[in-house]
């Protein structure tokens, strides 16, 4: 219990998708205008990331890493095919996030019309790979290791585009010298952002 | 008859030059920044990156183009990943013969390269409706805009934040006997963003054009 809430922590403030490894950047300054956009996109982004990253924990630890076939026939125990973890992830991300949508469409309309066009966009947002890629290198013992990992991720991105749109909202009323307008001003309150969040490092429970 | 344009017509080569400047993957397109930022560290997990994306992008532009006709445009994502992922996973496996050092330093972004927006991107607005020579050029256009703008920042961060440029000692030991002393932040991620905000203030500040309106 006490190694899990640690992992969910860790994975929210230490090791945070956008401050500390910038995945998901293009979406999280694209979209980061308004609060309420934002945090349709980041609740799509943790519903995602908490199911694909046990699903490729499945997929690695079953069927990819070194020896893992020998579950079928120990006659498969050195076949390694780890060199196709990249296709098989971006497969199941992508058959996943199809799943999800018909499923939301079914059961909940209207979360599904509040979400719109960003459920599809999710399959080539760079966080959904980055989670599973870093879980494949963190090599972690159980599943609900990996699901907390993944639920934490998504939390902490979710936790920093509603931040970023927060500020961005105030910006419009502030003078910014008319190069730096939009974009560049976004860069440099990310960056001073993710200094802020430097102070987290280390934090051990 | 209809005339050929040569290969290397004005319009064909603005294909490579305007990436570079006025219409930058990254400071104009904002595209491909997850990369661009967690690579630059040092200059040379930079420049290998950025022929890693050459490579990817040129092909996958060139071969998404070729088939532009046949893909039904539901399931034209899943075709694209698909193709993108097969050549990242050449990529990868050919960093890990030769450049073994290199690739454990990017270690997970040579497979984000598949989500990188700036493949995404421009197979959608370019590959799809365009025929494979000019694909193939806009392909490495914008792979050496994404380039430029690495190398700028990969340069200043080993260089004010290492005091080395490739790995070379560039800055001299009675610098450093005088007081002198590396700036630890700049290796730091926050830096990388920072870095990328001034470029875009010099670029803008220089073109007009591109500044946003309120």
């Amino acid at each position: 219990m006490e190694n899990l809430f640690n992992i969910f922590v860790k994975s929210i403030f230490v090791d945070n998708l956008v401050f500390s490894t910038f995945l998901g950047m293009c979406s999280y300054l694209a979209v980061s205008k308004t609060v309420k956009t934002s945090t349709g996109l980041g609740i799509a982004v943790v519903f995602v990331l908490t199911i694909t990253v046990p699903v490729n924990y499945l997929l690695e630890n079953y069927i990819l890493k070194q020896g893992a076939l020998s579950w079928l026939n120990s006659s498969f125990a050195d076949v390694d095919l780890s060199f196709l973890s990249f296709i098989m992830f971006i497969a199941v991300i992508a058959s996943m996030v199809q799943l999800v949508e018909m499923i939301i469409e079914k059961y909940s309309p209207t979360l599904y019309s509040q979400l719109g066009i960003f459920l599809p966009l999710i399959a080539v947002n760079c966080a959904i790979l980055g989670g599973s890629l870093f879980m494949q290198q963190k090599q972690f013992n159980t599943i609900g290791e990996a699901t907390v990992y993944g639920f934490g991720s998504g939390i902490g991105w979710l936790f920093a585009i509603i931040t970023l749109a927060a500020i961005r909202e105030k910006l419009t009323y502030s003078n910014v010298p008319a190069p730096l307008r939009g974009l560049g001003i976004t860069f440099i309150v990310t960056g001073l952002m993710a200094m802020a969040f430097m102070g987290f490092m280390g934090i051990k429970l | 008859m209809k005339n050929i344009e040569p290969l290397f017509s004005k319009n064909n080569l603005k294909l490579i030059t305007n990436p570079i400047s006025k219409d930058n993957p990254i400071t104009v397109q904002v595209i491909g920044i997850c990369s661009a930022l967690a690579v630059t560290a040092q200059i040379k997990p930079a420049v290998i990156m950025t022929f890693s994306v050459m490579f990817v992008l040129a092909l996958s532009n060139v071969i998404i183009s070729f088939l532009r006709k046949t893909i039904p445009s539901r399931i034209r994502i899943i075709v694209q990943l698909t193709v993108v992922a097969s050549l990242v996973i050449i990529v990868n496996e050919l960093l890990k013969a030769y450049f073994f050092d290199v690739s454990k330093q990017l270690s997970v972004f040579v497979g984000l390269i598949i989500t990188n927006c700036i493949i995404m991107g421009r197979l959608e607005a370019f590959a799809l409706t365009n025929k494979p020579w000019l694909a193939f050029l806009d392909g490495i256009g914008n792979s050496l805009g994404y380039g430029v703008l690495l190398i700028i920042v990969s340069f200043f961060r080993e260089l004010l934040g290492s005091g080395t440029i490739w790995g070379f000692q560039v800055i001299p030991e009675c610098f450093y006997n005088l007081g002198y002393e590396n700036n630890g932040l700049m290796i730091l991620p926050p830096m990388a963003l920072i870095t990328i905000g001034i470029i875009i203030w010099i670029q803008r500040s220089k073109n007009k054009n591109l500044i946003e309106e309120k």
